[in-house]
């Protein structure tokens, strides 16, 4: 009906085709909602959703599958960037990606994701650092802050016993393997333009064939690090900013 | 004409991949199947059929880029020795799980734990009955020489994509580290995928393909089981596999599988020898079992030995197959250690012939 309403010259903005019509699970105020939405419209402004295969994680982005409208396979907890493996070196020209959260990415998955890293599979992998467990229900992660409470860290992490956050993005970036890594963020509307530019170039310089692009982006968690979403967001610039300091950590060299 | 070639087991199993025009094998090195991902590097597969072989860093990765590569409709191999197949077990239930396609050859080793590398068949259990979490079930093919090797590797394949559902050829040490004179098939060409289940990218139209093992509802999950179960009555009604040797007039009965299966037919010749009147039972499928097989004998001889390179394990399958009906024992030698045939004859005296 709305269509109807809206001239064409008009319209500034409109729902996009990689996405299905399903309701987002996601809690209010959580990043990942933004983070699907800019990865569908790059996939869609490419014209590539018909070449395009995903690998959803196990995390709160498990159900990811029935968000984008491209096919999709659903990895165990960790091996996504395995499954991707698989499906790139039998279809090298499709274009593949993973999304996976940091206990997926940098706990389970830490084996997985560098060598992935290190073959330099011509794949992108999406990376949402909110620093905790969301689908569990907000237990400890490894990029889980220094002092920072979770329910397995009730009293903080204490790094003499847990280690330090682990800064997945700086380690991928120091293999030959990868091309292109990048750290954003999507709690502004400036972030966001940034972000989606990286995933576009990222998912562009996969057909070059020249090695992985890692595309981390720093989000928030309201339900679990228990804030309002605006808390959630200015915790996250006060907090997680300084230790996941955004910006591009890896880029092609210019000819 | 006929190809004949004297090969190892481990590499007849390569070369039989490549020939059964598989698209993809993902491994990791593991004493006594290196050869397998040894022979695929050495023969470029990927100049003679665009087979893609790599060398993954764990077999948890292996299993899990099997899944991928099965996911998008390919013909997809991996292979392993015990201590790694442990590994694969969760990737083989997410693989069961999302109902794909693919090929697993366990060359068994003795264990438990790092265990050893000499021959064994004490992965029975973990193939059979599961090894991963959930209600699933892999089929499972056990060769007794490399011919079979071959013959399964192909057929494998088969009925993988028959059944959408991972294929296990529990091979052992023995077999795939003898040489044997063995008959290759020809190439069979590699086919583009064209499954409606399979990620190929969104066609035109057509809603997006998803692979998942999961589901939120009980309910929904139920069905899945339920489907799962159904797809399991029609492999046990179709896919039964054994052969028997001079059952027609037996009394006694032997059973034994892959390797240990021709150590025991050299004991039953013995027995034989001896004027025993003797057979031998050799399920070549593992599941399905051979129940109906193992249930008319039953009725016919007056005791069953079964004999296993492991501490008891297909005997339970024997006694749910014969349901009380006759005497059931084993004889096995196990951690390694390989049966001689006059010790399986002297067990056949003492357990069934003179017990």
């Amino acid at each position: 009906m709305s269509e109807n309403l809206i001239k064409p010259e008009n319209l500034v903005y409109k729902k996009t085709d990689a996405m299905t019509d399903r309701v987002l699970h996601y809690c209010p105020g959580c990043g990942h909602g933004t983070a699907h939405r800019i990865l569908a419209e790059v996939i869609d402004e490419m014209g590539i959703q018909n070449e395009t295969i995903g690998v959803a994680p196990v995390g709160c982005s498990v159900l990811a599958y029935y968000y984008f409208n491209v096919d999709m396979q659903e990895a165990a907890h960790g091996r996504a960037p395995a499954v991707a493996t698989g499906i790139k070196r039998v279809f090298p020209e499709k274009y593949v990606f993973t999304y996976q959260g940091d206990g997926d990415l940098a706990a389970i998955g830490t084996a997985e994701t560098l060598h992935a890293c290190n073959r330099g599979e011509n794949i992108l992998i999406v990376f949402i650092n909110n620093g905790i467990y969301g689908m569990t229900g907000g237990q400890m992660a490894p990029t889980t802050l220094a002092g920072m409470k979770s329910s397995t860290s009730p009293f903080g992490r204490d790094i003499k016993t847990m280690g330090s956050p682990l800064k997945m993005t700086e380690l991928v970036a120091q293999l030959p393997g990868t091309y292109f890594v990048t750290r954003q963020a999507v709690h502004k509307p400036g972030n966001v333009r940034k972000t989606k530019r990286a995933i576009k170039k990222a998912m562009e310089y996969q057909k070059l064939n020249k090695g992985t692009c890692f595309v981390e982006i720093v989000s928030n968690c309201p339900s679990n690090w228990k804030m309002t979403p605006v808390q959630s967001n200015k915790w996250m610039e006060e907090n997680m900013f300084p230790y996941y300091p955004l910006g591009d950590i890896k880029v092609p060299e210019e000819k | 004409m006929k190809e004949l070639r004297l090969m190892k087991g481990n590499e007849a199993l390569a070369e039989a991949a490549i020939r059964a025009g598989a698209d993809a094998y993902f491994g990791y090195p593991i004493t006594p199947q290196s050869e397998v991902i040894e022979y695929l590097m050495a023969n470029r597969p990927e100049d003679r059929t665009g087979m893609v072989v790599l060398q993954a860093e764990s077999e948890i990765a292996a299993i899990n880029m099997v899944y991928g590569a099965a996911g998008c409709g390919k013909k997809a191999i991996t292979t392993s020795s015990s201590p790694g197949i442990s590994l694969k077990q969760e990737g083989l239930s997410y693989i069961a799980g999302a109902e794909l396609p693919c090929v697993v050859a366990n060359v068994v080793r003795g264990g438990p734990g790092l265990g050893t590398i000499q021959p064994s068949q004490s992965d029975y259990f973990q193939s059979v009955k599961g090894g991963g979490h959930g209600d699933y079930k892999l089929i499972v093919l056990a060769p007794n020489s490399v011919q079979e090797i071959v013959d399964f590797t192909r057929l494998a394949f088969e009925l993988a994509f028959k059944y959408r559902n991972p294929v296990m050829i529990q091979s052992d040490g023995i077999i795939g580290q003898m040489m044997e004179k063995v008959e290759l098939f020809e190439q069979i060409p590699r086919v583009e995928p064209d499954y409606d289940w399979a990620t190929l990218g969104r066609k035109n139209g057509k809603p997006a393909t998803f692979i998942t093992s999961l589901q939120l509802q009980a309910e929904e999950q139920e069905k899945v089981n339920l489907r799962l179960q159904a797809k399991y009555r029609e492999v046990e009604k179709n896919e039964v596999r054994y052969e028997t040797y001079k059952c027609d007039d037996a009394e006694y009965l032997l059973t034994a599988f892959g390797s240990c299966a021709r150590i025991t037919r050299k004991a039953m010749e013995m027995a034989r020898d001896k004027g025993y009147k003797v057979g031998l039972l050799r399920p070549q499928t593992l599941y399905p079992f051979p129940v109906d097989a193992f249930n008319k004998l039953a009725e016919q001889v007056k005791g069953i030995l079964s004999v296993e390179m492991n501490a008891g394990q297909m005997i339970e399958d024997v006694k749910l197959a014969v349901n009380g009906k006759t005497k059931v024992e084993h004889f096995g030698r196990f951690g390694g250690m390989i049966p001689s045939p006059d010790e399986i004859l002297n067990a056949l005296e003492q357990k069934i012939i003179g017990g």
